[in-house]
């Protein structure tokens, strides 16, 4: 085979030649093109796959973990919360509307392929720096895209985060979270079995669109890029919103053996992965395959990505009534082939044979590499940070405590994303009981008295300042999200966003990542349940910060329990959950104000963190605190600003101790929590956080319209709430206001 | 009584009225698919929200074909009380049960957030439990509720008191700023000559319960109970 041939497919001549071992003869180009997608890195997880087996996946709640279209946990009276976290960067970059549209239209086709009703959506984003050209326009593209799918189908999407990084600037990341609830009987898998069942097509005709697109998004990016927009499909709400009600109506019925998504590398994906769960073999014929386009050749029609489509197997005798289900959404579903039992994927065109290929070969056999690793030689130098020269400096001391903090609410990674979340429609389904940008997102679930809380957070500077203890952070704070809503954090799932892995600084930080990663959930009991990875978020060489961005699921038993950030009335005592210690690493404040990128970020010690995820559940449970917000980026200074807005001007009096006062006001120490209680309660909670052994101390009380904060005695900060929130929730509009007739 | 909410390809709020009529209120409440074509004795026709037939044409455009439609049209004309919400509103209009159509939001952008609606008119069948000039918090999410109409229909409008609900401030004052997506004459919704077809942008039912931020829209469906029992005791 010519080796452009095999650079264009992804391919290395080691695996052209394992290709040809397995076949014992040379493929042909339909074959080819198969395994060039199925051993992509994108579908095959050949240079993290090692990793991701210490991941723990396991524990009484899990249901299902890795594997499936998505991972799903108990959430009591025999109902399943189901959910998965899924990149779409590489295709948001080249086209941002539908680059993220349909990302979101396949992380529901994820959820709903697992037979759980979608009810929630949430994005993680990173972009460049909005002072950078293009990066408000792919920012307005990406969320519209996000937009214009989740509105129209009519999920809501209820939460978020959204971070600035130059490091961002020519590799966004688009990482779209979707959840569901099913009854525990009701899951159903996308497994293929049954000699002689009829192997059902259904949905979207197939087209030209999408195209390697798993292979794509297993590359760099380079000056050539913009020539592969063919490459990114278009999305189609209203044929996936029929899809989903179709395939949820027919898997009422107990007519199907399994059911599965066309995503990535489309029906070679969904024939493979179904007959190899299943232990048994698909056939079918392109020329039954509805299609788009004429003139289709069998290699364009096995890797075509066009969306919302599924591929589903039929119980012998039922294909009448699943038939008659989907014609009454207007959807035809075709037969397009058998299950059979030799454990291969068999592909014909009009009867004669053009791939023939063992299961096997394309899932458990791909390629598996141990890539080399080493610590990248950046890491000692930025890990420097001298404290107190920095508090010396000419500009720290000439510099007011309270233009920082207005300079790091009007920084648009801890501005309000209003302008962002007022585009998703957060109110369908009339469940959403936290709205967005009020803590995490809560949904109750109907039929009972419970609701989910949903975090996604990521922290990619940290990271890539240590990406062990960054990615351990990551999860703590998705972690501590859920709880300080008063739900129980039950699972997790991460999509982990790196840079080339050919590189062995890359890959040591994934590693390192994901050793983060596992020790964090395995302390705080949230196994992970799935995921994924997109490798290569480079551009010209320049590598991303390492970003893994965890999603976590936590459950209230009562959702009329939930808590949000906001201050709720004065007069209450605000109290502090854990302790600072003179920290700055890697702070939001080292980068707005002194323009560093340097240090280590946040000490964290696990079990003092699940010991306060404990206690923020209990004190929730027993209605004992009004409000709490996580302590994150900012520092407590910008954690406090911000439970004082949307509250209509109840402002904060508070005095803290310390020894460092920048450290103090704007220091990201890990494992802390603001909570307000009403002063009856003060002696309560003090007692409970004793008894949990989580420090505690009152801060101040709400009141006033003023954010008044002195450090070991002395008024630092003084400002009027409507003053500090105008800077806050304007930010990020000033960026389009002369876009706007 | 009984609520009809018809479901067509592209509803997503049709489960919504449901659980707002069935679950919140505790009236019977049935779905009619789009291509039946018969309201099996409702009482009451709600037209849902949603992208109705992904509305990739006009929105509401295609709706209107519905074999349904020709139901509603029918229900209407008997004096039946309809109400489009919403894409539902959109829908209303593009079958000529309302008069005006619909443009874009003047900032080119989907919103969702809560807006104040005040009760112009009380005497339709979704406003007789409000009281005139009431305020209600309400949700809005649409990318098309830039209600517009040629100046003599906004006046033919005015003089019949047709407007039935504006944006306003919380206190109840018209204001640009307060007007979320440029509507003419601030109009959130309007109702037709006959009065028993109402159509507004902003979703009541998704402001029924407490937990959910606001129970302001659910005067609009007791609205509806409390006019059907008394039409029905009118008549027995």
């Amino acid at each position: 085979m010519d080796s452009q041939v095999l650079e264009r497919h992804g391919l290395t001549a080691d695996e052209y030649r394992r290709i040809v071992d397995f076949l014992g003869r040379e493929p042909n180009m339909t074959e080819l093109g198969i395994f060039s997608v199925m051993w992509s890195e994108h579908c095959s997880y050949k240079s993290s796959r090692v990793h991701l087996r210490t991941l723990p996946t396991k524990g009484p709640q899990v249901l299902q973990g890795p594997g499936e279209n998505a991972g799903a946990v108990d959430i009591g009276d025999g109902i399943a919360a189901v959910f998965k976290i899924e990149s779409h960067n590489h295709p948001s970059f080249i086209e941002p509307y539908q680059g993220a549209a349909t990302g979101v239209g396949g992380i529901i086709r994820d959820i709903f392929t697992m037979g759980a009703r979608p009810i929630a959506l949430l994005n993680s984003l990173r972009f460049g720096s909005l002072d950078q050209a293009r990066i408000p326009r792919l920012l307005e593209g990406v969320v519209a895209g996000i937009g214009g799918y989740g509105n129209s189908i009519g999920i809501p999407t209820v939460g978020g985060e959204i971070a600035f990084e130059p490091s961002y600037a020519g590799n966004p990341l688009v990482n779209v979270f979707c959840l569901g609830v099913a009854r525990h009987t009701d899951i159903i898998k996308g497994v293929a079995s049954g000699v002689g069942n009829a192997v059902y097509y259904v949905g979207a005709k197939t087209g030209r669109d999408g195209i390697h697109g798993a292979t794509m998004a297993s590359a760099e990016f380079d000056d050539k890029s913009a020539e592969k927009r063919p490459a990114v499909q278009v999305g189609d709400p209203f044929m996936e919103k029929l899809l989903l009600e179709a395939c949820l109506e027919v898997m009422q019925t107990d007519t199907l053996v399994g059911i599965q998504d066309m995503g990535a590398a489309g029906l070679t994906c969904s024939t493979t992965e179904m007959g190899s769960r299943g232990g048994a073999g698909i056939e079918i014929d392109v020329s039954l395959v509805p299609q788009r386009e004429t003139g289709m050749t069998p290699y364009e029609i096995m890797l075509s990505e066009s969306q919302e489509r599924m591929l589903l197997v039929a119980k012998k005798g039922r294909e009448a009534e699943v038939e008659r289900i989907f014609e009454k959404w207007d959807l035809h579903a075709s037969k397009i082939g058998v299950v059979t039992d030799d454990g291969m994927l068999r592909v014909k065109d009009k009867g004669v044979v053009v791939a023939e290929i063992p299961n096997r070969a394309l899932t458990d056999e791909a390629p598996v590499y141990h890539r080399p690793m080493s610590e990248p030689e950046y890491l000692r130098e930025v890990q420097t940070l001298d404290l107190d020269a920095l508090e010396r400096s000419p500009e720290s001391v000439a510099l007011q405590p309270r233009d920082a903090l207005l300079a790091l609410l009007a920084s648009p990674t801890i501005a309000s994303k209003r302008w962002v979340y007022h585009q998703y429609d957060y109110s369908v389904r009339t469940s959403t009981i936290n709205e967005p940008g009020f803590g995490a997102g809560v949904v109750r679930v109907r039929g009972t008295d419970r609701a989910l809380a949903l975090s996604v957070d990521g922290n990619g500077r940290y990271c890539y300042l240590d990406p062990y203890r960054g990615a351990m952070l990551a999860v703590a704070e998705a972690s501590r999200n859920v709880a300080c809503a008063g739900a129980k954090p039950l699972g997790a799932t991460n999509c982990l966003n790196f840079g080339n892995p050919e590189r062995p600084g890359t890959m040591w930080q994934f590693a390192k990542a994901v050793e983060g990663i596992g020790a964090a959930c395995r302390a705080l009991n949230v196994p992970i349940t799935g995921g994924n990875v997109s490798l290569y978020n480079e551009t010209d060489g320049n590598a991303i910060y390492p970003t893994p961005v965890i999603g976590i699921v936590g459950l209230l038993e009562h959702a009329d329990r939930v808590v949000g950030r906001r201050f709720q009335s004065s007069g209450d005592a605000i109290i502090l959950l854990g302790e600072g210690r003179d920290e700055l690493g890697g702070s939001e404040y080292l980068k707005v104000v002194h323009g560093l990128v340097r240090g280590v970020p946040p000490a964290l010690d696990l079990e003092r963190e699940a010991a306060l995820q404990r206690l923020l559940v209990s004190l929730a449970s027993d209605r004992l605190m009004r409000s709490a917000h996580d302590c994150s980026d900012g520092g407590l200074a910008v954690t406090l600003a911000e439970c004082c807005f949307d509250t209509n001007g109840i402002g904060a009096e508070v005095e803290v101790g310390g020894g460092s006062r920048i450290a103090a006001l704007f220091g990201e120490s890990a494992s802390r929590v603001v909570i307000a209680a009403a002063s009856d309660d003060v002696t309560t909670v003090l007692e409970r956080a004793a008894a949990a052994n989580v420090p505690a101390h009152v801060i101040g009380e709400t009141g006033g319209n003023r954010v008044r904060i002195s450090v070991a005695g002395e008024t630092a900060i003084d400002v009027s709430v409507d003053d500090a929130e105008r800077v806050w929730s304007t930010a990020i509009e000033k960026y389009f206001a002369k876009r706007v007739a | 009584m009984k609520f009809a909410v018809i479901t067509f390809p592209g509803s997503n709020c049709d489960q919504d009225a449901y659980h707002a009529a069935k679950d919140v209120l505790g009236q019977p409440a049935e779905y009619i698919w789009h291509k039946d074509s018969d309201l099996k004795g409702a009482d009451v026709v709600v037209l849902p929200g949603g992208f109705a037939h992904g509305d990739y044409l006009r929105c509401g455009a295609m709706a209107r074909f519905s074999p349904i439609m020709k139901e509603v049209q029918a229900f209407a004309a008997k004096g039946g009380p309809v109400i489009g919400i919403c894409n539902g509103f959109q829908v209303l209009l593009e079958a000529g049960l309302l008069p005006g159509a619909m443009l874009r939001n003047r900032g080119l952008k989907f919103r969702c957030e809560h807006v104040h609606i005040r009760v112009e008119q009380t005497d339709t069948p979704f406003t007789a439990a409000c009281r005139k000039g009431q305020v209600l918090r309400v949700p809005i999410a649409h990318g098309e509720g830039n209600y517009f109409a040629a100046p003599d229909v906004i006046a033919r409008l005015e003089a019949n008191r047709q407007v039935i609900f504006r944006y306003t401030t919380p206190d109840g004052r018209v204001a640009d700023e307060a007007n979320p997506n440029g509507s003419v004459a601030a109009i959130a919704g309007i109702c037709n000559d006959a009065r028993n077809v109402v159509g507004l942008m902003p979703h009541p039912e998704r402001a029924c319960e407490p937990i959910l931020g606001s129970a302001d829209g659910l005067a609009i469906f007791e609205s509806v109970v409390q006019w059907i029992h008394k039409f029905s005791s009118a008549t027995v």
